[in-house]
């Protein structure tokens, strides 16, 4: 298979370099620009695409009526839209921890869905 | 908790840049400290920034924005600030009286030694960009949609198109793609993004929503509810090319067309405002030009992070407390930092070069002109560079930050101004 030489924007924190990925495949050869989070974010992205996701689920007794949630990791990107469906199931009890989990290894990914604040 | 007449330090705002400035002001001395908020709890619109991406520099760690600000009201209570919640501040004196109301206390007037403006942003609204066209429910800014969706939860609409590329507004389409919404479209006016590069990858890339640069609205169509909006292309001077028109049917419009500083009690008080960056005009420990009243974080110009907005509210909390043991007769060499060759603003706008002895002093700015390639940061003192850092590009959405290093002292004792440039390497 050929060498293909191609450019991928950096989401790995704020700068948001611009790497210059040189790859066979899925096999990254080469990855110019960037940092060592970079080049490991360039590998990661060509093999099993993740993203942070954060949106928020229903709760009843706190101050507002949604308590925002993240991904304890990143969490598969394809798989994102299967990741809602199971947050919209979700109605919480205030009180509420900071980083309290709100469904544990969800859809078997390993990954914790967790309280965003706390909510009293 | 009763409230004092008198306090040593009055924070106004309680997002990250009020919050740091407080924590700060106490740890550094300051006795009773008081923050005013005027919503019913701490936080700022960290709370409605329920996505990811806050505190990489700080913690770094990549926490939602309500996370952020968690540990920084934890922090706050844990140092014994004292907050006066669901309160608005109604006017600041140049002598540090301050003016505030509340159902609970009615009108209270506080005297304090030292004040901290951190009122934070308001954003642009359609009367501000004259935005052509019917007058009908559906035209928010993006803001408001993201206080609706994610803190109070409600939809404003099904079919959206977003008029700007700034963060909000791109963070706003992959929001509302999540709840079920449709994002037909983001225009831009400009030939650039307004926004962080990463967020055009993981908000619109991501989601297939598609961007449309040097296009803005030409006209809002639709009698009761937005029905649709007429897209047009434009120049390099914004002028709509005739001939481009699209119509893209839509239920609702959403502004992310920037923030403007807060500063109206700012004026009151007699803070001069820098018509570049709208905001307050300071010293490097972020004090204005009325002794005593230090300003921080989005009230002075717009950051693009989080954590430059607490590491500024550091510093003027500092300051701050510092100033209530310190005579202010006490004559300060003032050296002015000018924005120099395609940089739009710097700040702080002037400095004191004895800070120095005490530690690196921070210069932030913004590019004019974006610049792809590799550019040198450079501090000129007349046509000599004095220091310099490089960095791959330099994008006018992406603030540009220089250290001053402890070594320039003497040097920059001796000069007149300071100069500051972005150059192609």
């Amino acid at each position: 298979m050929a060498t293909i030489e191609e450019k991928l924007i950096c989401v790995t924190c704020p700068k948001g370099c611009t790497l210059m990925v040189t790859r066979d495949g899925k096999t990254v050869l080469n990855v110019e620009n960037g940092c060592k989070r970079g080049h490991e974010y360039a590998r990661q992205e060509l093999t099993d695409p993740r993203r942070m996701v954060a949106s928020s689920v229903m709760i009843k007794g706190g101050i507002h009526p949604l308590m925002p949630v993240y991904t304890s990791a990143p969490f598969p990107k394809p798989r994102i839209s299967e990741l809602l469906v199971e947050l919209r199931k979700v109605e919480l009890q205030a009180p509420i921890g900071l980083d309290q989990v709100v469904l544990t290894d969800v859809l078997g990914t390993g990954i914790d869905v967790k309280a965003s604040r706390e909510m009293k | 908790m009763t409230i004092r007449e008198k306090y040593d330090v009055i924070v106004v705002g309680s997002g990250p840049g009020g919050l740091a400035a407080a924590i700060s002001a106490k740890k550094n001395g300051a006795q009773d400290v008081l923050i005013i908020e005027r919503d019913v709890e701490p936080g700022g619109i960290l709370l409605q920034c329920i996505h990811n991406g806050f505190g990489v520099e700080i913690f770094k760690q990549d926490l939602p924005g309500p996370s952020y600000a968690q540990r920084f009201i934890n922090e706050a209570f844990e140092v014994g600030v004292d907050f006066l919640l669901d309160s608005m501040v109604l006017e600041i004196t140049r002598h540090h009286r301050v003016t505030v109301t509340s159902i609970r206390h009615g009108i209270l007037t506080l005297q304090a030694k030292a004040v901290v403006l951190a009122m934070g942003c308001r954003e642009r609204t359609r009367a501000q960009i004259r935005l052509p066209g019917t007058r009908p429910a559906g035209v928010f800014t993006a803001g408001t949609a993201q206080r609706w969706v994610n803190v109070e939860g409600y939809m404003p609409g099904k079919n959206f198109v977003i008029l700007g590329s700034g963060d909000i507004g791109m963070i706003m389409a992959r929001r509302l793609t999540f709840e079920g919404a449709k994002v037909a479209r983001v225009l831009e006016v400009m030939p650039y993004l307004s926004g962080l590069t990463r967020n055009y990858v993981q908000c619109l890339l991501d989601y297939d929503i598609e961007l449309q640069l040097m296009h803005t609205v030409k006209n809002i169509i639709g009698k009761k509810r937005v029905e649709a909006i007429e897209s047009v292309a434009v120049d390099e001077k914004w002028n709509p090319i005739p001939g481009t028109e699209e119509i893209i049917p839509c239920d609702t419009l959403l502004l992310s067309v920037g923030l403007i500083p807060e500063n109206e009690l700012s004026r009151q008080a007699g803070v001069l405002i820098d018509p570049v960056t709208a905001g307050p005009f300071v010293d490097d420990t972020f004090q204005t030009n009325i002794p005593g009243i230090y300003s921080t974080g989005n009230v002075v110009h717009v950051y693009d992070l989080v954590d430059w907005v607490t590491e500024a509210g550091l510093t003027a909390g500092k300051a701050a407390a510092k100033s209530l043991s310190t005579p202010s007769n006490v004559q300060t060499r003032i050296l002015p930092v000018k924005a120099g060759e395609n940089v739009r603003y710097v700040v702080p706008h002037t400095l004191n070069p004895d800070h120095l002895a005490e530690g690196e002093i921070r210069v932030q700015m913004r590019v004019k002109q974006p610049i792809e390639t590799p550019v040198w940061i450079e501090a000129r003192v007349g046509d000599r560079m004095i220091t310099r850092k490089g960095e791959p590009y330099a994008r006018p959405g992406e603030m540009v930050t220089l250290t001053l290093k402890p070594a320039l002292l003497d040097e920059l004792k001796a000069a007149e101004e300071l100069t500051i440039a972005i150059v192609r390497r």
